[in-house]
């Protein structure tokens, strides 16, 4: 089932409204031919996994601005293992500082793409590390 | 029964979300499945939600989804977007304005890309709306993409089919054009709220008061909601749950039969055709215009 789109959910956690990021990654994967679900501003790491869950998606893409991200980030990483979805890719994106990366990929937070990346890297990095169930 | 039937029917998340993307993907495993999973389903109600985009479908499912949560029903929500003709990307929006639902337990919300398909579906709605019946979920519904004139391809699926208009719809003509209006079982004219909307509702009903249609029926109820405010959403969920009954007449029944065994006969057939050892050169014969395509498809056939 190669052939079929990666499908990613895109979030934003947590408080801050600045979404234009997000939403150009979205439409930037869709040209990259991935079916993206976008669930909007100020999610709970709750709905998030919930949504996850459903969508059975191959990855979960958190945009991140607020500064909170080693409060939402471990707990969504947590909520989505606690569902079984221990093959869904999490990545981050946002400002990130160097420090809280190193302890983020411990935790299961696979990559972390900060300003500057471009989302045909983006694109590349989830079809090479996507896994899948045979 | 299956392993993958009983871990359906113990209503587990994961194995129901793992099941919709095997079918969505036509994994062959599901095909064996196919006459277990219609058979445990437990008779769900199947709703579909169309209208044109920007008219309110989103907003008017999270209100009803609300609606019926407060009737305790578990509602399973389909909801369809459309991928990208070129390069088979999609976003699927329809979450965003759901979310508040995410966490419930008793409510199912799967997105779903269209996947070259045209009519306002995926070709596997209908599949997916039998496994999220036979999960216990009732009401089923299914959101449609932003509907045009001619995607009518939900009616074939679901036994109510409501119709969302914004106000702004057009003139009464718009109210008398074959197509989407025609297969309407229930017509809401969302965004109550807005200047014209009772006098949206009161044309429709005037040019729909005449309408023939698939069946002889009673034209459509026409109401007016507010999604937002779930104002008239109450009185909508009382006319789908009371249209449950009509669809259920054998007359209606066996013509939604006839449309799904239709479908899927045009499907088989052209799989089978695609299999026959003589396509390509059949094709090469309607290429060079030396067959015309209703005799190759005869050929074909035969």
């Amino acid at each position: 089932m190669s052939d079929t789109p990666i499908r990613i959910l895109i979030a934003k956690p947590g408080l801050d409204g600045h979404d234009r990021g997000a939403k150009v990654l979205a439409r930037g994967l869709r040209d990259e031919g991935f079916e993206v679900i976008y669930t909007g501003l100020r999610q709970t790491p709750e709905m998030i996994a919930d949504a996850a869950e459903q969508e059975d998606v191959d990855v979960v893409g958190l945009s991140i601005l607020s500064g909170a991200h080693m409060a939402l980030l471990p707990r969504t990483v947590e909520l989505l293992r606690e569902r079984g979805m221990d093959d869904v890719l999490v990545a981050a994106g946002g400002i990130i500082p160097d420090a809280d990366v190193t302890k983020l990929k411990e935790i299961g937070v696979a990559e972390i793409f900060g300003p500057g990346t471009s989302i045909g890297q983006i694109a590349r990095y989830f079809r090479e590390h996507v896994r899948r169930p045979a | 029964m299956n392993d993958a039937l009983t871990e359906l029917a113990m209503g587990g998340r994961r194995p129901l979300a793992r099941l919709l993307t095997r079918i969505e993907n036509g994994d062959p495993s599901v095909r064996p499945l196919l006459p277990e999973l219609f058979t445990a389903g437990h008779g769900a109600h199947v709703v579909g939600i169309t209208g044109p985009p920007g008219s309110g479908k989103s907003t008017l499912v999270n209100s009803l989804i609300t609606e019926w949560r407060r009737r305790g029903k578990r509602v399973g929500i389909l909801a369809v977007d459309p991928s990208s003709p070129y390069t088979r990307g999609a976003i699927l929006g329809d979450r965003i304005r759901m979310m508040e639902h995410a966490a419930d337990r008793d409510v199912f919300m799967r997105s779903m890309a269209s996947r070259g398909e045209l009519g306002g579906i995926a070709a596997t709605t209908w599949i997916a709306a039998a496994a999220l019946d036979a999960a216990g979920y009732d009401p089923v519904l299914i959101e449609t993409v932003g509907a045009g004139q001619s995607e009518v391809e939900v009616a074939r699926v679901a036994e109510t089919t409501v119709v969302v208009e914004a106000p702004e719809m057009g003139d009464e003509v718009q109210a008398i054009k074959a197509g989407l209006l025609e297969v309407a079982d229930i017509i809401a004219v969302n965004k109550g709220d807005r200047p014209g909307a009772d006098r949206a509702a009161r044309q429709l009903r005037a040019m729909l008061s005449t309408a023939g249609g698939r069946v002889e029926r009673k034209p459509p109820p026409v109401m007016v909601t507010t999604a937002v405010t779930a104002d008239g959403v109450a009185a909508l969920a009382d006319a789908i749950e009371a249209h449950r009954s009509v669809a259920r007449e054998p007359l209606e029944a066996k013509e939604r039969a006839a449309n799904q065994v239709r479908r899927a006969l045009a499907e088989l057939a052209g799989r089978r055709a695609a299999d026959d050892p003589s396509w390509d050169e059949t094709l090469r014969a309607v290429a060079d215009r030396e067959l015309d395509p209703l005799t190759a498809a005869e050929c074909l056939l035969g």
